[in-house]
């Protein structure tokens, strides 16, 4: 496979560059999927591995909110649930950045970039979650955000992107499903526990109005991602998407949306709302957020307890004598 | 530091017995055996599994798409299908070969 990094043309003449580019987006147009050994354009490669670095680092740094409360989860049933999503979760990170290696980085290096703060995740993981109320809020909530991204990306033109995505979109389902269950369960319940989930809710409303990324007027990207169908949607639409679909819901549940903004416009069958401050989407996925370096860290000791695993593995591997583990 | 990159295995799952093995996805592991187990974690959680196939992803040797005009069919290659050949559905035979049936026999 050929990993060398193009600037521009990659060396190649202008009239084959065009040549080139001209086929690769005829094959797009087409609705096929480009594979790893493709010819594609530097800047679609380079687009790429942002974004499926990005996404592999979310899942892994999503785990962390929710495993935290495994342990305190409220039932048997809850504690089975929330364990399988997380392993889930994991599982997604790992598939992700397979297919981000078919582009380049090698997993370890991108797993490095992730505990040394220098590349990105979601910035809804930039924040704690601070009761049970929140572990639903997120399962429901911003999983749903999450598939309607998913599924769409799922349609890209990217092949292993495409292919890892159709197989996570399958396990998000439960997710979303038993996340919706617990806040029909809170919002049924008592006055302390619908209380909870309405602040649950009022914490975690900005955050999610962010998920889908700046709006379209402030993102330089989507434009170019649109059209090598590396993204089918903008940011803004995804967010109506999500808003149409939701807020119904979360109304017929009795919670009040924390955004006295947020209107219906009968006319255009829109959500209107005001944008949320993206300085302060910026400065959170930039790990200026609330938690950003404890989940850093959190990964970072995850990763550092993980060694001697890995360790004896490897010698298992060449049947060399294997390391115990280290006593503290 | 031991390198914890390691390398690629292919896996490949079946759903039931007498069904194919299907590709589904790669993962990392320092040998076979390991990219079993792993493969078992990432691709079995849900669906149905009777049988799981590792294969080091170095040991395929695929064609280039960049060639994929080799599979292109130049020529009639109907002669190779079944839809290739007719035949009618009664066997009406003339009086001719009827009666030189009869004279042999
Ligand atoms: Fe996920
Ligand atoms: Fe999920």
């Amino acid at each position: 496979m050929v990993v060398a990094v193009e600037k521009n043309l990659g060396g190649l003449s202008s009239a084959e560059y065009e040549r080139r580019l001209e086929k690769f987006e005829a094959r797009i147009n087409r609705g096929e999927k480009i594979e790893p050994a493709d010819w594609m354009p530097d800047d679609y490669r380079q687009q790429l591995i942002r974004l499926i670095h990005v996404h592999a680092n979310s899942e892994i740094c999503g785990a962390l909110p929710e495993g935290r409360w495994i342990p305190h989860a409220p039932t048997f049933k809850r504690k089975l649930a929330l364990l399988a999503k997380v392993q889930d979760e994991v599982g997604h990170g790992q598939l992700l950045y397979r297919a981000a290696e078919t582009l380049g980085p090698s997993r370890e290096q991108m797993i490095e970039d992730l505990i040394s703060g220098k590349s990105k995740f979601s910035n809804v993981f930039h924040y704690p979650a601070e009761t049970w109320a929140d572990v639903a809020i997120i399962a429901w909530l911003i999983d749903a955000a999450a598939i309607i991204n998913q599924t769409m990306m799922a349609e890209g033109s990217y092949g292993p992107y495409a292919r890892a995505l159709k197989r996570i979109c399958y396990e998000e389902a439960f997710h979303m499903k038993h996340g919706y269950e617990m806040c029909v369960v809170l919002a049924n319940g008592t006055k302390v526990q619908r209380d909870m989930l309405q602040d649950a809710l009022n914490r975690w409303w900005t955050p999610i109005m962010m998920f889908h990324g700046p709006s379209d007027k402030e993102s330089k990207h989507t434009a170019q991602l649109v059209r090598w169908k590396v993204k089918l949607k903008t940011n803004d639409e995804q967010r109506q998407q999500f808003l149409k679909q939701f807020v119904p819901k979360m109304l017929d549940l009795g919670m009040k949306i924390p955004d006295k903004s947020l209107r219906y416009d009968k006319a255009s069958d829109t959500w209107l709302y005001d944008d949320p401050d993206w300085n302060e989407f910026k400065k959170v996925v930039n790990n200026g957020g609330p938690v950003s370096q404890e989940r850093v860290e959190a990964r970072r000791l995850a990763h550092r307890d993980g060694q001697w695993v890995r360790e004896a593995l490897a010698a298992a591997a060449e049947r060399k004598p294997v390391p115990m583990p280290p006593t503290n | 530091m031991t390198d914890t990159q390691w390398k690629v295995f292919e896996v490949f799952h079946q759903q039931a017995r007498g069904e194919p093995h299907v590709h589904v996805g790669s993962i990392h592991a320092p040998d076979a055996e390991m990219a079993l187990i792993l493969a078992k974690e990432q691709y079995s959680r849900r669906q149905a599994c009777v049988n799981l196939w590792v294969v080091p992803a170095e040991a395929i040797l695929a064609t280039a798409y960049e060639n994929d005009d080799i599979f292109e069919r130049a020529t009639d290659k109907s002669y190779r299908e079944s839809w290739g050949y007719k035949t009618p559905k009664t066997i009406t035979t003339s009086d001719e070969a009827t009666k030189r049936r009869s004279d042999e026999g």
